[in-house]
């Protein structure tokens, strides 16, 4: 191998993710046996963020399909220019020419509309493909962009089968709302992305946030790390860590934590999202939560 | 990043061939869902330079071989057995075994003293696809089918029916109402496609044929998604009497219900969808048997609902969803658990059905502690205690 996940790993980190050692064994393999990656984690672990470290890292661009219930092949593939089409008909109307003739100028690549499935195999250097929340999507269209996974081709009827000028890197990612089929699991990699480290988290709210320290970006992490096993409803993910690490420092919080319990204490409150789990976190919750803090 | 060269060693032994087969064998036994090309591309990175950095490889191999939490959560102790032969803590489970002598499997202690002499399945499952094609005048009466067979058998109390080939027709009969509903409430999806939107791609294609005008307007309505079911259904001791044909109808129900899961619980909550995928019944009702061991204790409704909101619930509730709990009530929790418990399972669903055999007993009031905390979160309480009661369902389920 001439790219190490060592060198994958620090290379990521300067573009500002901080990967663990598994992720970049994952992404390694992903380029080394051209399969797609699938990333599965509870709801802000930073899986979407993958996708963009990596087409940063590799300065392609990002191709993103946001899946949702509903989603079909015209929205995620390709569409016709209906309107467009429907002006040139009439344009050609009275011009003498054959229906086959206005069939053939209509059904052009002119008219045709690119959505991020055709666009990411149409690219002359491979993109990262991100299939944001592929759970979202129903089974249907799961099964059949299985198919396109594996060819990396799209058969247009009008037009014919349009090949990939380059495979793309292709990341998906999952919340486990609805269980995925064997046959996605298998075409792809397996990687669970679980919330960081302290150790980890605090390195990532490093590189995020300015004007923190080491040791206090430590305290944070550990803090999260602990509120995390609380009973929450909605558990905080690294996004909340950031905008929390963030509200502490522009509060003017700099000092240990420990020196400032009514500021952790009222900004906390900006990491809980829902009235069950800011009820429970009290003052004598958060009081115990940084007991546990070095 | 720089291409990737798989740097080649002539060829790997025979003997790493072989040890690897074994790895992918164990990792099949331990319910991995592992097929040829994961061997292959196995192969591969054994022959690239990784094999000689074999904690690199652990990483590699669970990227390759993983295909879910569960696989993710096992496969380290696995690879460790298997490759550095540091012995397994029950990692391994059989998964599909035919049950084992001495375990009570559910049907037994359903039937108690009865021995059921179960029919191929297939019979049932036969006269359920051929309803299929039936147009649907066929509709209004199969509803009643279940009576209309069953005579008197319809309206008989579960509890009573002892005589066995009176419980094995009691149970085809659940199954076969489970299946006619199924095929109806899915049909009644399909006929409802006609929408506001116009289909502007299907529209255009039509308009060729008038040199462009398009004069059939061709429409399309929202993408309707089948009404899933998750069913808990009760097994503990007081339930004794009813699990047996719940059983069958829950079965029924599933059997090929793309969109339907089952949980089984008593004092713990076990997930049985995979067991109740089965086609044949008793099959699958032996499986059941199996994952349910410890059935036929005290009910602990509240820690069960509990259980599955935090594990379960995510993953297997949708908007379109409708939980069906089918139980006595007899909980011997803490009835405040269970109404808070009901309260957040409330909020992730669209309604709560729960099904009570007790209802139709004369005289019979919901005021047992824990059915009183559960109710004013149920949309639906209603007696299941004979195949009529259970038909008598269905207009309920369609209208979701």
């Amino acid at each position: 191998m001439t790219t190490t996940k060592q060198q994958l790993a620090t290379a990521l980190a300067e573009t500002g993710y901080v990967a663990d050692e598994g992720l970049a064994t994952a992404l390694v393999l992903t380029e080394m046996l051209k399969r797609p990656l699938l990333l599965e984690g509870e709801a802000g672990v930073g899986k979407t963020e993958v996708a963009k470290a990596l087409a940063k890292l590799e300065n392609t661009d990002l191709i993103r399909l946001q899946c949702y219930e509903g989603l079909d092949r015209s929205d995620a593939i390709y569409e016709w220019n209906y309107q467009r089409q429907l002006l040139a008909i009439k344009a050609h109307e009275g011009s003498g020419e054959t229906a086959d003739a206005i069939e053939e100028a209509v059904f052009s690549e002119k008219y045709l509309l690119e959505r991020p499935l055709l666009a990411a195999i149409r690219q002359d250097t491979a993109p990262v493909l991100l299939i944001d929340e592929i759970d979202r999507a129903d089974e249907e269209f799961e099964a059949f962009l299985l198919e396109i996974l594996s060819d990396y081709q799209v058969s247009i009827p009008e037009l014919g089968t349009v090949g990939a000028k380059s495979i793309p890197r292709v990341v998906l990612t999952s919340n486990g709302t609805r269980e995925l089929s064997d046959a996605l699991r298998r075409r792809c990699l397996y990687h669970y992305v679980d919330y960081p480290a302290p150790d980890r988290e605090a390195r990532i709210l490093l590189s995020r946030v300015e004007g923190l320290d080491a040791k206090l970006a430590l305290q944070i992490a550990e803090l999260i790390g602990n509120l995390r096993k609380e009973d929450l409803a909605k558990v905080p993910g690294v996004a909340e860590t950031i905008d929390w690490a963030s509200a502490l420092i522009g509060l003017g919080g700099r000092n240990n934590l420990h020196d400032q319990r009514e500021l952790v204490f009222e900004t906390l409150a900006c990491v809980l999202k829902t009235r069950e789990d800011q009820a429970r976190v009290t003052r004598d919750v958060t009081d115990r939560l940084l007991g546990k803090v070095a | 990043m720089a291409a990737l060269v798989l740097e080649t060693c002539d060829d790997i032994g025979a003997a790493l061939r072989m040890r690897l087969a074994g790895f992918v064998r164990s990792l099949r036994d331990s319910g991995f869902k592992v097929g040829l090309a994961e061997t292959n591309d196995a192969l591969a990175l054994l022959r690239s330079t990784l094999s000689s950095r074999p904690h690199e490889l652990k990483g590699a191999f669970r990227a390759l071989f993983c295909g879910r939490r569960s696989d993710w959560q096992a496969f380290d102790e696995i690879f460790d057995a298997y490759w550095f032969a540091k012995g397994l803590k029950g990692a391994i489970k059989s998964v599909g075994d035919s049950p084992k002598k001495g375990v009570k499997t559910i049907r037994e202690l359903a039937d108690a003293s009865v021995q059921t002499t179960d029919g191929p399945a297939g019979d049932v499952e036969r006269t359920a696809g051929e309803e299929e094609d039936e147009d649907s005048e066929a509709e209004t009466d199969a509803k009643r089918e279940g009576a209309s067979i069953a005579d008197n058998l319809g309206q008989t109390d579960f509890r009573k029916i002892h005589d066995p080939e009176a419980m094995e027709r009691a149970h085809r009969l659940a199954e076969r109402l489970a299946h006619s509903m199924r095929v109806r409430l899915t049909r009644r999806d399909r006929q409802k496609r006609k929408g506001p939107r116009l289909d502007l791609r299907r529209t255009i294609r039509h308009s060729i044929s008038h040199g462009g005008t398009p004069i059939e307007l061709i429409r399309k309505g929202p993408r309707e998604r089948q009404l899933r079911l998750v069913v808990l259904l009760d097994a503990s001791g007081s339930m004794n009497n009813y699990t047996g044909v719940f059983t069958r109808f829950v079965h029924g129900i599933l059997d090929n219900f793309r969109e339907a899961e089952a949980f089984l619980f008593h004092t713990r909550l076990v997930h049985v969808s995979s067991a109740l995928s089965e086609r044949d019944a008793a099959r699958a009702l032996d499986r059941m048997g199996l994952m349910a061991q410890g059935v036929g204790g005290g009910t602990k409704i509240g820690e069960a609902i509990a259980e599955f909101n935090r594990w379960h619930a995510a993953r297997v509730i949708h908007s379109r969803t409708c939980v069906m709990i089918l139980s006595d009530g007899y909980d011997t929790g803490d009835p405040q658990q269970l109404g808070a418990e009901m309260a957040a399972l409330r909020r992730r669903c669209r309604r709560i059905v729960w099904l009570n055999p007790l209802i139709g007993w004369q005289g019979y009031e919901p005021t047992a502690g824990g059915m009183s905390a559960a109710l004013p979160h149920v949309d639906l309480f209603a007696p299941a205690h004979n195949l009529d009661s259970l038909a008598a369902l269905e207009p309920y389920l369609a209208k979701l």
